[in-house]
């Protein structure tokens, strides 16, 4: 990047900010990264010369989303996925921020990884990347990692990506250690003993197609158990990734309890439920598993209510090699960067959520767990803003994603709605013509 | 020089188990007694009687080089006939148990006995079963009343007080018996006593004993007059308790940096073995502020206070 952009006036937008409740008609004026103004007429009150003014016809103007959950495979797995082409594919689906899981290779355990991300990031990306960091040694779930060191350099949290801490004496001491240094814990919760060979949601369908089942109880158990740590350890806790009804009705319960607790649910298991592994389709493996159409509908109520924090991507790149494989040995994971906005647009168009509570989870929550610039339109914020379309009809075509895999279970999906242009710190990074 | 020490003092108990339960005048009469053997341990001449005829047992079931070292010149310059017993090289291993190994010595009729343990509470429980005088050097993570009362004789001589001073205890307090015992004994002679160190090297409830609690070495060593660091074994540093010694020295450590904290007049205190450049900078443990070898020289001392306030009370004495 280089040289000032010129100012950016959005002009005739619906602007949405969650972080003020605005709803509104109007103009948003960008110079020099910032957003200067979010007010009705500012058109008339005159804007600098060179601005390049770009009438958005009434489409959307938001906080760009900040994905508190993506797997990317720099260092160690660039065939997958590297901070670049994850960036690319950020740009895409409207995430100006990426939040990078420290599932590499080597981990992000070490105060030197948390470094060599954050400059190959800043040499690579076009939109900001922060590193979470293990929240112990090599992932194994045993020695606490540098927390303290870790969130110098940068780690914005602290987790063990896709690995659940099974020692709770170790996520005791975790959670102990972590509120010294008022560092967030995020944690995976699923029983890896009552995961066991499982790879779906354990019931009916898993009865039928022969699939040994996980059952929810893996996950409820799991964040029971680290409720209760939290109100012995005290600190702030993320659930990273909850997948079902009895998870929330636990969640409210810690919530009642005074506890500073949060969680996130994918834009999987918002949209999607276990019917859709259908005849075996390894692009629907992903963990915790798709659970039942109940539990994606409590999913969406409670993100409705504000009990459900956060929604993220689970962005989890896998060639077709570890994908194109009997069901029970692919490997879990889907992309979601280029398609979780577009895919929570459903909830928006079937009137089941607004699309404030959609931007807050996908934006201004992250910013304020993570402590992160971003998830907000305030006068004076970094300008990372994006301008959505809600009615664009298309079909997703895997081949035009820009993320190296193309693992979607949004394959050849009918979508409403698309990001026409993403704005990064006040520069024009994706545009769809 | 066998002239009678001025202090007359008596401790009115057949034991010293912890420095819980001992009043002010009770350690201010230890620590009195104690001056004086400072005196004596520093002349040519440093024998006397009082113990004679005595049999004082070291009884140490965990390793130790100074705290046993230090009781067996205390016993020997008063005259004692001593004897060391490292325990964890003999009967434990053929299998004998705790109350078994005491009654055995206790046939021998010993005097006095300075008893280590790695089990909280073992060694008041070993003085329930014999005839004599048990002194604990050590037991778990529980007490260690000569460390207490060297530390407090250390402060005393420097500071010319110890009441109204502020003290802040640094690192291990978990599994530290330092950090208790210090704790009771520098409330009972009216200091302020604060503890450092991260949550997880920290006991829930520690703040009932009547302790500021800090977890960052800015907050907790702002004002204090004494800085005394704890030692950090080595099988909590990797992980266990703390993620490493690199970001344990960088946020405990005590450097000049941190040091710069505390009072300008501040004085640092180690009970020993220092891990240096664990818990603490080498610039700081050799510096001018450093009080550590004062720490082992009045250890002698105390240990002789001890023994000798505790001999005047026994059969015969």
């Amino acid at each position: 990047m280089h040289g000032d952009p010129r100012p950016i006036l959005l002009a005739n937008a619906r602007i949405i900010d969650p972080s003020r409740d605005l709803d509104m008609h109007g103009d948003l004026l960008i110079s020099d990264g910032i957003v200067r103004d979010a007010e009705p007429g500012i058109r008339a009150s005159g804007v600098p010369e060179e601005t390049e003014i770009i009438d958005c016809a009434g489409r959307v103007v938001a906080p760009g989303l900040i994905d508190m959950r993506a797997f990317v495979g720099e260092p160690g797995a660039e065939h997958r996925e590297t901070l670049a082409s994850a960036s690319q594919a950020a740009a895409a689906g409207g995430v100006t921020t990426i939040v990078c899981q420290p599932e590499t290779s080597p981990v992000i355990d070490d105060p030197a990884i948390v470094d060599f991300v954050l400059r190959r990031a800043r040499d690579t990306a076009i939109v900001h990347v922060h590193p979470m960091a293990a929240l112990t040694k090599g992932l194994k779930g045993q020695e606490l990692a540098e927390i303290g060191l870790l969130k110098a350099a940068g780690a914005v949290a602290f987790t063990d990506g896709a690995k659940s801490v099974a020692n709770a004496q170790v996520m005791r001491r975790a959670l102990t250690y972590a509120r010294d240094f008022d560092a967030l814990v995020v944690h995976h919760t699923e029983d890896p003993n009552l995961v066991g060979d499982g790879v779906m949601n354990e019931g009916e369908f898993s009865a039928r197609l022969g699939l040994a089942g996980i059952p929810k109880a893996a996950e409820t158990i799991m964040l029971e158990r680290d409720m209760r740590l939290v109100s012995m350890a005290g600190g702030r806790y993320h659930a990273a990734s909850i997948t079902c009804g009895e998870s929330l009705d636990v969640l409210a319960r810690a919530k009642d309890a005074g506890l500073a607790v949060t969680a996130a649910a994918s834009i999987n298991h918002l949209t999607l439920n276990e019917m859709d592994v259908g005849a075996y389709r390894t692009f629907c493996k992903v963990t915790p598993p798709l659970r039942a159409e109940e539990d994606r509908q409590r999913l969406v109520e409670a993100l409705a209510s504000g009990l459900l924090d956060v929604i993220m991507s689970d962005h989890n790149p896998q060639d077709v090699e570890t994908k194109r494989r009997p069901f029970a040995e692919a490997e879990p994971g889907a992309v979601g960067l280029e398609t979780m906005l577009v895919a929570a647009l459903r909830l928006v168009h079937g009137q089941h959520v607004t699309l404030t509570t959609l931007f807050k989870a996908m934006s201004t929550r992250p910013a304020e767990l993570l402590d992160i610039p971003g998830g907000t339109l305030k006068p004076g914020a970094r300008a990372d803003v994006i301008v959505v379309d809600l009615d664009m009809p298309w079909v997703l075509d895997p081949a035009e994603l820009k993320s190296k895999c193309k693992n979607t279970p949004f394959d050849e999906a009918r979508l409403q709605g698309r990001v026409v242009r993403t704005i990064v710190a006040g520069r024009t990074v994706y545009e769809y013509v | 020089m066998n002239v009678a020490t001025k202090s007359s003092f008596v401790l009115g108990r057949r034991h010293l188990l912890g420095i819980e339960g001992l009043s002010y005048d009770e350690i201010t009469g230890l620590l009195d007694l104690a001056e004086e053997f400072v005196e004596l341990n520093r002349q040519i001449e440093k024998k006397r009687t009082s113990l004679r005829g005595r049999t004082l047992i070291n009884l140490f079931f965990e390793a130790s080089t100074r705290t046993q070292s230090s009781f067996e010149i205390a016993g020997k310059r008063l005259g004692a006939d001593v004897m060391n017993m490292a325990v964890s090289t003999s009967s434990v291993k053929k299998g004998e148990t705790l109350l078994d190994t005491a009654m055995t010595l206790n046939a021998m009729h010993p005097d006095l006995l300075v008893v280590r343990h790695y089990a909280s509470g073992a060694v008041a429980l070993l003085a329930n079963k014999v005839d004599c005088a048990v002194v604990n050097a050590g037991d778990g993570a529980h007490e260690h009343p000569t460390q207490a009362l060297l530390d407090a004789l250390t402060i005393r001589r420097n500071k010319g007080r110890i009441e109204g001073l502020c003290v802040a205890i640094c690192g291990d307090i978990l599994h530290s018996r330092v950090a208790r015992s210090n704790i009771l004994l520098l409330n009972t002679m009216g200091a302020r006593v604060r503890v450092v160190a991260p949550s997880t090297l920290l006991p829930p409830g520690i703040e009932r004993m009547g302790v500021e609690v800090a977890r960052d070495m800015r907050e907790g060593l702002a004002g204090a007059d004494i800085v005394m660091m704890l030692r950090l074994q080595r099988e909590r540093m990797n992980g266990s308790f703390v993620p490493s010694v690199q970001e344990y020295f960088h946020y405990y450590g005590l450097d000049q940096a941190k040091l710069r904290y505390a009072k300008p007049d501040a004085l640092v205190m180690h009970p020993g073995p220092m891990n240096r450049g664990v818990e603490i900078d080498s610039a700081v443990a050799d510096g001018a502020q450093s009080l550590i070898r004062e720490q082992v020289e009045m250890g002698v001392a105390v240990r002789m206070a001890v023994l000798e306030a505790l001999s005047r009370s026994l059969p015969n004495a």
